[in-house]
């Protein structure tokens, strides 16, 4: 079999897994059809580790379920028609079952199409793919129901943090109610945060306080006109300077100097 | 008049209220009433939490008799109103589908018990009346020590104390032995070797006083949330001068806010400790407390050939791979180490140590400072820090670099310091060496009793104190640290029992680890599990579950939930659970607070008191105070049946009518003010009319009980140096530390200036007047001199010296890794409780062997890859975790045991300190292989 096939054959496997009992088998084979008509990109679900960017991402997939097979936690599912979801795209919940950051990353290398890469696991400075550089998504902590802004000693995110002190770290800071408590309160850390949601599903609280979303709906963005004075790192935001030049035109300018109206008071 | 009050109002006064509790301020009754009474929907009232040592206050909300919400109490000293997230649940506990609602017993299919039977529900009264066949067959078979009870440190005070009063006084036999042996009976045989009384000497208020928060072996961020977050305030407070330092054999969430953390090879504290007593000795003598020293020390020793609370390697039920470790009970090889530590008994690398002193491990004589300061010489810091550096990855001249900054801490003069200790320190094969060196090196810079200073021990159960200790749970003990092998102890607790002389058995019980040694080999016959888990928390578990299933025997298990210790059980009792009851625990502070019932009970389950004291109806006075055959005692224990009448007794008279419906304790009449509108199952029967241990609807005994049982419990310490104050008193108080002497509880022990019974003596500023082992030899550094007098030692207290030993299984080549096992955050002990709380299992479901990413490697395994952990005694499957919580130096493997499916007890190894006989569950060797 080449491995296209191969690709084919397992991807006829995992629907059936996916759809017997559900009413689905009937579909049989490889009949996505219809049903990806709807395929659309969705920008609040989380993928698997070294996946390209959603937009790409949905087109390059050929929801053959490879990534879902390869998975040792069952984590990675295919998207059923009823969700939100791009139609057969693999994709997972935390709170159900988080990503486990296996070191060796068996879900990236089975995929064909380049959905998935591991070169988008190798940092800049780095030669090797880890999972640590994984972006799968973000973690947003809400202060308001987390029970450690109240002084309750969980931490349960941060310990099951797989970059515990990196990832989520605690902050502490004095109960000035008890006058004799710290509060300590997490904390997490964009630029090491990969999105796993082990935070997510180990949160105490009904609905999670920390829940994970798609990097780019939490992440915000600097302009690069702007540079911190005390951190010489982050002049490295110009890199990618794109060459500035304004048009200059007159007219506005005169527009407005011609242009009394303004000056005196409205009359009635 | 019924006040009403509307939302704003109500906001209003409870608001007030809180604050007014916070600041100490009484309210005038009207407002207080308000505040218990504004929602018609709920009820609030006091309670502790179910949990740890640290003891936080809660607030129960009830409602249509079920509890719905819990608050910590903004008005309890030690949490003002906090929790971790194991109280955060206290709400959700007792509710757990699977709860035991009714008696079942494994029968046969004429519904008779059949060992080999599947479990079938039965009534109370079925289940009493099998009990009863089987102890007065085990009676006659074997006698008093036939019976072992299993006792907790989580036990209700009053039901510790009806347990004992049963056993000891009724049955006549001290095999009960509590869990708490596992938790801290190094911390107690600590504290009556070095003050003749048990307990700490400090209060939690030394957190806010201090300048220094030093752990050892005690990972208080995760063991002890909410005394954590007070060391983290005061770090906060004064970042620059407060100092945290953790010692530990692994890395773990109390390093993140330590200044120092320092990874220590297993067992080497006792290393590093004698490292500080000659820092201080050798090179700092000005920082010695010469003038405390003089007036308040005798320096002491004992032996150190004691074994390791091993069987002996002729034991018949050891397999050939367990002798290997075994063998070292009778002789240990000299190692280099050793031959260094133990050079002053002569002893030489390669040497066997033979252990001859196995029976005396506890005893001990005076020696002189001269011999005290010789003893230390070994330990340099050069030497000390080769001997205990335990990350292989760290170089030695850093480690040193720690030890001495650790040094310079406790050596500077105006620093004030706490040593915080756990299980790392007790669970130790010389557990009680190394708590005594606690107090060696606080003893010796004057850093002991005062605020701010001292060494510290930290409990683990919420009544380990209060129950297990105080009350006296433990095979050896009677109530207020007396011991049942003093005659004047006896006597007196047979004057406060109404027995008659003679009555309490002489000779000490069977120690936890013994009882299931003992069912073993077929001493015990009638076993009775109450408020722990003994089949999932005893190391070397394999044995002791094939000797309660495989031989003849009968184990009855009370608990709330079915684990593993019900699994091996013949008879399974549904017990009520803590707010389910009236009660009190003790905290680690020596503060006791109670609660009253805020709920009936689930199903048919009914309080741990009630089984007690029913079991007692079920015995006849002649059926067990006539003579008795006791191994050991000669000609057994007397009959006293004779002497019944000087107590208006007959023969006939019931166990319970003597030790529970006495008059003393008819006299305790219900209602009364503060049982006064609250449940009472015990007391006043309830709602559900249950049928009881004789078939008919359980009405309640028509006295109160729980008054009762604490009333007379308190006689026991009153003027002893354990006072307590009065019931009513601690339903009204957030707790109180004991000694409460003229209603004012005690912070500082043994200091003049804060605790009476120190200025009664006299003596100065300190009197240390534990009156225990207070009458020594004295002899030379290898043994005591038969011919010199004996020494008093009133009002002080020793300072040990105990040597570096090697622990007696330790990584080889076929077994090439530590084992380490503990709890985490989210569970607490065999997770009976806090896996029925669906929040506390999704966040920790399952538990995981952390390991070293290195060693993860050089074995071939994988992060999260399921591998077999391997002793000599068992093996058990676990998911590899190499990253999170708790960073585990190359050769180390640490694995939590609250999960009942990586049974990692069956792996542990059961060697104890052979003087407090308490398990070391944190050292042992493994090797590891994928399954």
């Amino acid at each position: 079999m080449t491995s296209s096939e191969k690709a084919m054959a397992t991807r006829r496997d995992v629907l059936k897994k996916l759809f017997t009992g559900a009413g689905y088998i009937s579909v049989g084979g490889i009949a996505w059809g219809g049903l990806l008509k709807d395929a659309k990109s969705n920008p609040l679900i989380l993928r698997p580790p070294g996946a390209l960017a959603e937009d790409d991402f949905i087109k390059a997939c050929i929801k053959c379920g490879l990534c879902v097979e390869a998975c040792p936690y069952d984590t990675l599912k295919l998207a059923p028609a009823e969700d939100a979801v791009a139609v057969g795209t693999p994709y997972f919940k935390a709170r159900e079952i988080p990503c486990y950051m296996c070191p060796d990353v068996p879900c990236v290398p089975p995929c064909p199409s380049g959905a998935l890469d591991m070169k988008l696991l190798i940092k800049d400075s780095e030669t090797e793919p880890s999972i640590n550089n994984a972006t799968m998504g973000l973690a947003v902590l809400n202060k308001e129901t987390c029970v450690a802004f109240w002084g309750i000693q969980c931490d349960a995110c941060y310990r099951a943090c797989p970059l515990l002190n990196e990832a989520i770290s605690i902050v502490t800071t004095r109960n000035e109610r008890t006058g004799k408590h710290a509060y300590l309160i997490p904390d997490v850390n964009a630029d090491y945060c990969t999105g796993c949601g082990l935070c997510e599903h180990a949160c105490i609280t009904e609905i999670p306080a920390i829940k994970v979303f798609p990097r780019d709906m939490v992440m915000g963005q600097n302009g690069s006109h702007y540079v911190k004075g005390w951190d010489k790192a982050d002049e490295s935001r110009m890199n990618d300077l794109k060459k500035q030049e304004t048009k200059y035109d007159n007219s506005a300018a005169l527009d407005y100097l011609n242009n009394s109206d303004d000056l005196f008071e409205d009359e009635e | 008049m019924k006040m009403r009050l509307n939302r704003r109002d109500f906001i209003k006064s409870s608001a007030v209220a809180t604050v007014a509790a916070v600041a100490g301020i009484s309210l005038p009754k009207e407002v207080q009433a308000a505040a218990e009474t504004a929602e018609e929907n709920w009820k609030w009232d006091k309670a502790v939490c179910r949990f740890c040592g640290t003891g936080c206050g809660i607030m129960i909300a009830t409602q249509n008799d079920r509890i719905v919400a819990v608050k910590g109490d903004p008005a309890a000293p030690v949490n003002r109103g906090l929790n971790c997230i194991k109280g955060y649940f206290n709400a959700k506990i007792m509710y757990g589908a699977d709860r035991l609602t009714t008696p079942l017993m494994r029968v046969d299919e004429a519904g008779n018990f059949s060992k080999t039977g599947k479990f079938k529900p039965i009534s109370w009264k079925k289940a009493f009346d099998e009990m009863e066949f089987q102890i007065k067959k085990t009676l006659k078979e074997i006698g008093p020590t036939g019976i072992g009870v299993f006792g907790s440190g989580q036990y209700t005070v009053q039901e510790g104390y009806a347990a004992v009063k049963l056993i000891k006084a009724g049955f006549r036999s001290n095999n009960l032995d509590p869990n708490a042996r596992h938790c801290m009976a190094s911390a107690v045989a600590g504290f009556m070797q070095t003050f003749g009384i048990d307990e700490p000497s400090g209060c939690y208020d030394d957190i806010e006083l201090t300048d220094t928060v030093v752990t050892w072996g005690a990972n208080m961020a995760e063991m002890h949330p909410i005394l954590w977050s007070r060391v983290a305030d005061r770090k906060l407070t004064d970042s620059e001068n407060v100092k945290v330092v953790n010692l530990t054999t692994f890395a773990n969430r109390t390093s993140d806010l330590s200044d120092i953390e320092i990874v220590f090879k297993p067992n080497t504290d006792l290393a590093i400790w004698n490292f500080l007593a000659h820092e201080i000795v050798y090179n700092h003598p000005e920082v010695i407390d010469k003038d405390f020293i003089e007036k308040n020390i005798v320096f002491a020793t004992g032996f150190a050939d004691i074994g390791y609370g091993m069987r002996t390697p002729d034991h018949p039920k050891f397999t050939e791979k367990e002798k290997e470790t075994v063998k070292n009970e009778v002789s240990k090889k000299i190692s280099a180490d050793e031959a260094v530590t133990l050079g002053y008994l002569g002893l030489k690398e390669g040497d066997s140590m033979e252990m001859k002193h196995r029976d005396a491990a506890g005893k001990h004589w005076i020696i002189g400072f001269e011999d005290f300061k010789k003893a230390l010489e070994p330990y340099t810091l050069e030497f000390t820090a080769k001997v205990s550096k335990g990350d292989p990855n760290e170089t030695l001249e850093d480690y040193k670099a720690k030890l001495q900054a650790l040094s310079d801490l406790y050596t500077e003069k105006k620093r004030k310091i706490v040593s915080f200790w756990t299980m790392g320190m007790n669970q130790h094969t010389r557990g009680t060496w190394v708590n005594e060196q606690s107090y060696m090196v606080h003893f010796l810079l004057g850093k002991q009793a005062v605020p701010g200073s001292g060494a510290f021990s930290l409990t683990g159960q919420p009544s380990a104190c209060g129950t297990a200790r105080e009350v006296g749970t433990f095979s050896h003990r009677l109530p207020a640290d007396m011991v049942v092998d003093n005659p004047k102890h006896r006597e007196i607790s047979e004057k406060i029992w109404k027995l008659p002389a003679g009555t309490l058995n002489p000779k000490q019980g069977s120690h936890i680890m013994q009882l299931h040694r003992d069912i073993e080999d077929g001493k015990i016959k009638f076993a009775w599990v109450q408020v722990c888990n003994p089949y999932q928390d005893t190391a070397n578990a394999n044995h002791w579950i094939k000797a309660a299933r495989l031989t003849d025997n009968f184990i009855v298990v009370s608990d709330a939930y079915p684990g593993i210790s019900a699994k091996v059980a013949d008879l399974v009792l549904p017990s009520a659970m803590i707010y389910e009851k009236w009660g009190a625990y003790g905290n680690a502070e020596r503060r006791t607070q109670h609660w009253k019932q805020q709920v009936t009970p689930v199903g048919d389950s009914m309080p741990d008191v009630w089984q007690i004291v029913e079991l007692s109806k079920r015995f006849k006075l002649r059926e067990v105070w006539g003579s008795q055959p006791v191994a050991g005692v000669e000609g057994g224990l007397p009959s006293v049946l004779e002497n019944l009448n000087e107590f208006g007794y007959n023969p006939n008279n019931t166990l319970y009518d003597v030790l529970f419906a006495n008059e003393y304790a008819s006299s305790f009449k219900i209602p009364d003010p503060i049982s006064e509108g609250n449940l009472n199952t015990e007391s006043i029967g309830d709602k559900r009319n249950i049928l009881g241990s004789d078939g008919q609807t359980w009405k309640g005994y028509g006295f109160f009980i729980q008054k009762y049982l604490w009333e007379e419990y308190r006689k026991f310490g009153e003027g002893h140096g354990h006072d307590y104050a009065d019931f009513d008193t601690y339903h009204k108080v957030r707790g109180l530390k004991w000694p409460v002497v003229n209603g004012k509880e005690t912070h500082w022990r043994f200091n003049s200036k804060y605790d009476p019974y120190a200025r009664k003596e006299n003596n100065g500023q300190f009197a240390f007047y534990g009156k225990a082992m207070k009458e020594l030899p004295v002899g030379n550094l290898q043994t005591p001199d038969p011919n010199a007098p004996k020494q008093k030692l009133t009002n002080k207290a020793k300072i040990f010296f105990r040597p570096y030993m090697e622990p007696p299984e330790m990584p080889d080549k076929d077994y090439p890794l530590w084992l380490s096992t503990g709890r985490v955050l989210e569970h607490w002990h065999s997770g009976t409780m806090t896996m029925r709380v669906p929040e506390l299992y999704r966040a920790v479901p399952e538990a995981l062997c952390y390991m070293h990413p290195k060693d993860a490697e050089k074995f071939g395994i994988k992060q999260g890859d399921k591998i077999w952990v391997e002793s000599r005694r068992g093996k058990v499957r676990a998911h590899v975790e190499t990253r999170g919580r708790n960073r585990v130096p190359q050769g180390l493997i640490y694995v939590p045991w609250f999960d009942e499916k990586v049974f990692i007890n069956k792996v542990v190894l059961d060697a104890t300190c052979p003087i407090s006989k308490q398990t070391d569950y944190k050292k042992c060797a493994v090797k590891i292989y994928k399954v």
